[in-house]
């Protein structure tokens, strides 16, 4: 995309990881406004918070190996799978794309030296610690740690003993986070485009951030103040959840979904716009309907502001409501199928090459397509009497969040990784690392799906002896699962000390960032680039060099 | 019709490659404020949401307490607000002219309505909680579950509204010694002018508030 005199004249330029700025040391990390170094900062605690989740998850399956309490009591199991939401959902899927990736890449894919507000950039970086300090200090204080579900569904929420309060405050700072970043991505996304960066010629992952970001600022305060009441209830006792007082506990349930179903899009729409963007490189092929695509993650994001009550079927909303809201679910299924299906066009007849990030955004396909096909039988008004509240649901969202976000996440991881550190990982071990977690998943949740098709419900910490095959055999699944995600992240630690140089452009990506050197130089650019083609243009990228 | 939307955005941006940090971007950070005010907006809209299901549920229990509130109180409340909103304006108006002076004096006044109207407010709670108007009071408790829940409500959300009063008071702190060491000046308001967008935007949940809870009986 830049002329090639350019690319050679910064050649020279230091990395941002020796361009240490003001401060020396660790402060040169944590006082940084650099938004790639804020990505490594999200990078590393995402990571970190990912593993803790993974623990948790780990000791729940374990939990469930055989029937009648096998290593715990119900009240840490009601801990373990409250923690395991917690920290997954607030501390690593709903941050963990837009904070390292669109912080690292948003701003060079659109030509620019940094994000519009970088110190409130920062500042987003020290609301997150602060928020998962406090949460994480919720789980050793006071009577132990919360045990409602990551839902905090009312009226239990506002009677147990436990450490509730601590936590929600805790999520109301990442809450804060969270909306000053949308912020900041969506003013950067129209301020600081780099000449000749139309809107058609966005880089289908900037969309994606930005279409997330505006669901980040939309919905978040909505659950800003949902918390607060839950904060306000316990200490004052007003009643606006209390039936005793007037109050209707099923309006909170309304009120923390109008959030939290957004939310799943906040954690998907990324994902989808990493897969947009690996699928063209490694298909050689300029991305089948563009536009297309785009839309729909507009689409996504504003038909998905209004599904909410479907989380709420047998919670005793009115019919008239529960159908609405089941038409509009089904109705989101549009475009979500539309960007499958463009993904599927993009690789037909494309030259296809079977690196790591492709094998990882093939499986992103296949597992989002079982987990979006699972939800539109939760979604139709009659089997969700059946399925609400049962493995089912688990099963499917697991699909979603962990087969699409996930493995996105990991395609991201394997993309990006020669670009943010210099460096290439091993890639074969990288496809047996795929190769593991892919059949360790399937085994895993596909054993889900099926215990809560025969009436297993969810959040129960012992079940019937019918059910001992398939709870085995997930539990099983999980071992596999967790020995492919150990796998691949020792294989990526590796290779960021031994990995061989990978050069400026490993995979001939002729988005704006493989222009650049790898790691980039602070700034990015030392010439905002002018650009004459669209992101996925090969040819145009190869003529002109 | 999601195109028209980014077009009427797209005037916003030009793409021109402006660079953060080295050019001053007024039109950004007006962008990023006024998203930032969205925000806020729905932060209040929730409840707002339950107001409007409680008061649809609870119409005549809602009419009987809104009666109990002091309506000359919240009137001149809201002429106190509506008064700082110009002072804010005109003193915006003044930096741009380069009138210095004028234009702290205006922003010391804005305060100055804003805690006088926390002032009054407080006095308006004092008054409620000496009948034993307050959440859980036992007195509440007794009558109708409507009228606990508009209290109830009253107090969240004119709480949470005099808060914002608050911090917009100690933003315009910040400005008024901004504008005094000349860190704002007539080519450079945009701070001054964010921190007005924040002022109306409090002003404008008042005015929401006002005929909501004083004004339905």
């Amino acid at each position: 995309m830049t002329s090639t005199g350019a690319a050679e004249s910064i050649r020279p330029r230091i990395s941002f990881y020796e361009d240490q700025g003001r401060y020396g040391g660790i402060l040169s990390w944590i006082l940084t406004s650099d938004h790639k170094r804020i990505g490594i900062l999200y990078f590393i605690f995402v990571i970190a918070f990912f593993f803790s989740g993974v623990v948790l998850g780990f000791f729940m399956r374990l939990e469930m190996i055989a029937p009648g309490g096998a290593i715990m009591k119900p009240q840490t199991y009601n801990s373990l799978f409250t923690l395991h939401g917690i920290v997954m959902i607030f501390l690593v899927v709903i941050p963990a794309i837009p904070t390292i990736f669109g912080n690292f890449f948003l701003p060079i894919q659109i030509g620019a030296r940094d994000v519009a507000f970088p110190r409130i950039n920062l500042l987003s970086w020290w609301l997150y610690i602060s928020g998962a300090a406090i949460v994480a200090f919720s789980v050793f204080t006071g009577e132990g740690p919360p045990d409602t579900g990551w839902t905090f569904y009312t009226p239990y929420s506002l009677r147990t003993t436990v450490n509730v309060p601590l936590a929600v405050f805790g999520l109301f700072i990442l809450g804060m986070s969270s909306i000053l970043t949308g912020v900041n991505f969506v003013t950067t996304t129209h301020r600081l485009r780099a000449p000749g960066m139309t809107w058609h010629r966005l880089p289908l992952f900037v969309w994606a951030i930005y279409s997330t970001s505006w669901v980040q600022i939309l919905a978040t305060p909505v659950i800003g103040i949902t918390l607060t009441l839950i904060l306000i209830e316990r200490f004052f006792g007003v009643g606006v959840f209390d039936p005793a007082k007037g109050g209707d506990p099923i309006l909170y349930q309304h009120m923390f979904w109008i959030y939290s179903h957004p939310a799943t899009y906040i954690m998907i729409l990324p994902a989808m716009g990493i897969v947009s963007d690996i699928v063209p490189v490694f298909a050689r092929k300029k991305i089948f309907g563009y536009m297309a695509i785009a839309m729909s993650g507009v689409a996504i994001a504003a038909v998905g502001s209004l599904v909410w009550g479907h989380h709420m079927f047998v919670s005793g909303q009115s019919d008239f409501a529960a159908l609405l809201f089941s038409l509009l679910t089904f109705l989101v299924a549009v475009p979500s199928a539309i960007k499958v299906f463009n993904w599927v066009a993009t690789l037909h007849k494309g030259s296809i090459v079977l690196e790591p990030p492709l094998l990882f955004c093939l499986a992103f396909i296949f597992l989002f397509s079982i987990g979006g096909l699972t939800g539109l039988i939760q979604g139709a008004l009659a089997p969700n009497v059946h399925l609400h509240d049962t493995y089912w649901i688990p099963g499917h969202f697991h699909y979603i969040i962990f087969g699409g976000m996930g493995f996105g996440l990991f395609a991201a991881f394997h993309y990006w990784f020669p670009k943010m550190f210099g460096r290439m990982y091993n890639p074969k071990m990288a496809v047996w690392a795929w190769g593991t977690m892919l059949v360790g998943f399937n085994i895993f949740y596909f054993s889900m799906l099926l215990l809560g098709w025969e009436g297993m419900p969810r959040r129960y910490y012992d079940y019937l002896p019918q059910f001992r095959t398939l709870h085995l055999t997930a539990t099983f699944g999980s071992w596999i699962l967790i020995a492919g995600l150990i796998l691949m992240f020792t294989n990526l630690f590796r290779g960021l000390f031994k990995g061989e140089k990978a050069g400026d452009n490993p995979w001939g990506g002729a988005t704006l960032e493989w222009q650049i050197p790898s790691p980039p130089p602070k700034e990015n650019f030392e010439e905002i680039p002018v650009i004459r083609h669209g992101p996925y243009d090969f040819e145009e990228f190869r003529k002109n060099g | 019709m999601a195109l028209m939307i980014l077009r009427s955005f797209g005037k916003m941006d030009d793409a021109k490659g402006l660079v953060a940090g080295e050019v001053r971007d007024a039109t950004g950070a007006r962008l990023g404020m006024w998203l930032f005010i969205l925000s806020e907006i729905l932060l209040f809209g929730g409840l707002f949401i339950l107001y409007s299901a409680y008061r649809y549920k609870n119409p005549v229990d809602f009419h009987h307490a809104s009666r109990e509130l002091d309506v000359l109180l919240g009137t001149l409340n809201t002429i106190i607000l509506l008064t700082s909103s110009l002072t804010m304006a005109a003193s915006i108006g003044a930096i741009q002219r380069g009138q210095r002076k004028l234009s702290m004096i205006l922003l010391i006044a804005t305060m100055a309505l804003g805690l006088f109207f926390l002032v009054n407010k407080g006095f308006e709670w004092g008054a409620k909680m000496e009948h034993g108007i307050y959440p859980n009071a036992p007195a509440l408790l007794a009558r109708a579950k409507g009228e606990i829940l508009f209290f109830g409500l009253y107090y969240v959300m004119t709480g949470l509204h005099g808060l914002h009063v608050l911090v917009g008071v100690c933003v315009l702190l910040v400005m008024l010694i901004l504008v005094s060491r000349e860190k704002i000046h007539s080519t450079h308001v945009t701070p001054l002018e964010n921190s007005g967008l924040y002022w109306h935007l409090v002003d404008i949940i008042w005015i929401f508030l006002y005929p909501l809870f004083y004004l339905i009986s």
